[in-house]
């Protein structure tokens, strides 16, 4: 299972499976690189999970008394689980943390993610390291600030360092509402170009939506975690799109004879930039922000029949 | 495939004399939809109810009864309901909702329940969403327009529009007059002419009048949960049905229709692609 998940996982990214031994040793590798970092910034947090570790060995230790001793072999087989799983990175730049707030939202799944299927190894306030570690799926929040250096770097090292790059949220998709910044702020009035990501690196994979709701992104982390590529497959798509606005819909849906006047784009909006009016979204440009939510959403943009009888179990 | 998945097929009508009066054919949406109410299935609806202006019917959220039988009857232009759903879910605060929709408008619905990317705990809260047979809709300016540019009326006068029996049909205080559909095939918007959709494939039920007899409906039944709750209806007594077999013009009429609608829907969908044009499907 745990072998099918990573290859899962390379699949996912265009990789080829590699040899697990080779492998593993430089995982072994980098997770020490990893942990002795971790260990060398986090020395108090370390002895409060010391402690707890202790209580739950003695827990674990009566258990153990109680049943049957547990063998040698699955004890192995825990450890290398554990190895296994996915790494995961979270990039804040320019944004309001609406997608980070989404994603904590699932608050019924979180647990068993973060224990059972992910390690988090990097992220804004959840893991603080100095030096970005190696991932195999970076979640980057928020558009990027070209006159921001440390925005711009950090973006080029995710790139290097992470296998897959994810847009995740409209503002790293699109820039949406940080697309109508004008600088002039405290304390870095000359910040007014925002851009999404893919402006300036080759993304893999975009989940827009401002923000992108709780329920997208646990779809998104059970196809990643069943290496379900149909699901996944029109985020993929929508990587490389950079520029979204109320007007895609005019130039791509009504102006090519598709629109059936369904309402779904009106529906999709976070700011009532649409109404229907003659039975099509009419566009209000002062209150569009750019988040593409109408046009992902029109069933007209593309439809996917397969993945919706599949889930209506038709 | 002409009818997509379903689970059973059947000529059915609402037995409540008051929704028959007022229903477009069995009245099998109200019926369904206040059944749903009642036992509290949904918490409210949002249908296409009636407005000021003579048949340009507005996406209403209906929370009673008398509510979703004030919207009965088939308005051939667009409401287009998904556009008050969110307001349903959080202004007033519905966790189980019910609504009504053309074949396109249950793709955008269920799309958005596949990829739910912007409608945060929306998604959920779409408790029955019932079908209706569509083959094409019109803009509100075009019925105006054939009705009277070629039906010598008013969309003020007009009590009841139906089509069947190849004519689009209109019912005013002094009679009611017919128009050869292909006289109405210019007037649809054009979005329709790609739609492969006939009845309503991805509805929990549809139904639609082809098939069965004046005053009766056709219904499939499709989802789980469609299933459970027409079931539940008809065995409540709230609707009566009638095997398919029984009826006549029967399940025969609708294949043919349905598997029409495709047909010419694949074409125009070739002839756009050959122009360079985009299709969904």
């Amino acid at each position: 299972m745990l072998d099918g998940l990573k290859n899962k996982l390379r699949k996912f990214l265009g990789l080829e499976a590699k040899p697990d031994a080779e492998d593993d040793e430089a995982k072994a590798k980098l997770k020490q690189e990893i942990k002795s970092e971790v260990e060398a910034q986090s020395k108090p947090a370390e002895e409060a999970k010391k402690a707890a570790d202790a209580a739950a060995e003695e827990e674990a230790k009566k258990q153990a008394e109680s049943s049957e001793q547990i063998s040698k072999e699955s004890s192995t087989q825990e450890v290398e689980k554990v190895a296994d799983k996915p790494k995961i990175g979270y990039i804040h730049m320019s944004g309001c943390t609406g997608d980070g707030m989404s994603l904590t939202e699932n608050y019924d799944i979180l647990s068993t993610l973060l224990t059972d299927m992910v390690d988090i190894v990097y992220g804004t306030t959840l893991v603080d390291l100095w030096e970005m570690p190696e991932m195999d799926l970076a979640l980057v929040e928020g558009s990027v600030c070209l006159q921001d250096e440390h925005s711009v770097k950090e973006l080029m090292e995710v790139r290097e360092k992470s296998g897959l790059v994810c847009a995740f949220g409209s503002c790293a998709m699109t820039g949406c509402f940080t697309r109508y910044a004008r600088g002039g702020q405290l304390a870095q009035p000359k910040h007014e170009s925002f851009v999404p990501i893919s402006d300036l690196i080759k993304v893999d994979c975009a989940i827009p939506g401002c923000p992108a709701s709780p329920e997208i992104i646990a779809k998104v982390v059970v196809a990643l975690i069943n290496g379900d590529m149909d699901y996944l497959q029109p985020m993929l798509d929508m990587a490389a799109c950079n520029l979204a606005c109320g007007c895609d819909l005019q130039t791509n849906v009504v102006s090519k004879a598709l629109c059936t006047g369904c309402g779904t784009c009106v529906l999709a909006c976070p700011t009532r930039a649409l109404e229907m009016v003659e039975g099509r979204p009419s566009h209000n440009k002062n209150r569009c922000i750019k988040c593409g939510a109408c046009t992902t959403h029109c069933p007209r943009t593309w439809f996917p029949a397969e993945q919706i009888k599949k889930d209506l179990g038709l | 495939m002409a009818f997509g998945t379903y689970k059973e097929v059947v000529s059915a009508r609402a037995t409540d004399k008051a929704i028959q009066k007022v229903a477009q054919d069995g009245g099998i949406v109200s019926a369904l939809l206040c059944y749903a109410l009642e036992e509290n299935i949904i918490e409210g609806a949002i249908v296409a109810g009636d407005t000021e202006d003579a048949w340009k019917p507005e996406p209403t959220i209906a929370m009673t009864p008398e509510e979703i039988i004030a919207a009965a009857g088939t308005k051939y232009t667009f409401s287009p309901n998904a556009i008050r759903l969110k307001e349903a879910v959080r202004q007033y605060g519905l966790e189980k909702i019910g609504t009504v929709g053309t074949p396109c408008q249950i793709m955008g619905l269920r799309k958005m329940q596949s990829y739910p990317f912007a409608t945060r705990f929306v998604a959920d809260k779409l408790a029955l969403i019932i079908g209706i047979f569509c083959m094409e809709n019109f803009p509100r300016d075009s019925l105006k327009t054939f009705v009277e540019g070629k039906m010598n009326s008013s969309l003020e006068n007009v009590n009841k529009m139906d089509i069947g029996k190849g004519k689009f049909w209109i019912t005013d205080p002094e009679k009611e007059s017919g128009l050869a559909l292909k006289e109405t095939h210019g007037y649809e918007q054009a979005g329709c002419n790609i739609c492969l959709d006939y009845v309503a494939e991805l509805a929990d039920v549809s139904t639609g009048s082809v098939g069965s007899p004046d005053g009766w409906s056709t219904v499939f039944t499709r989802t789980d949960n469609g299933a459970d709750i027409f079931t539940a209806a008809v065995e409540a007594g709230v609707i009566e049905t009638k095997p398919m077999d029984d009826v006549k013009p029967g399940l025969e009429l609708l294949e043919k229709l349905a598997n029409g609608k495709k047909d010419k829907g694949r074409k125009e969908i070739e002839r756009r692609v050959n122009m360079g044009l985009p299709s969904p499907f």
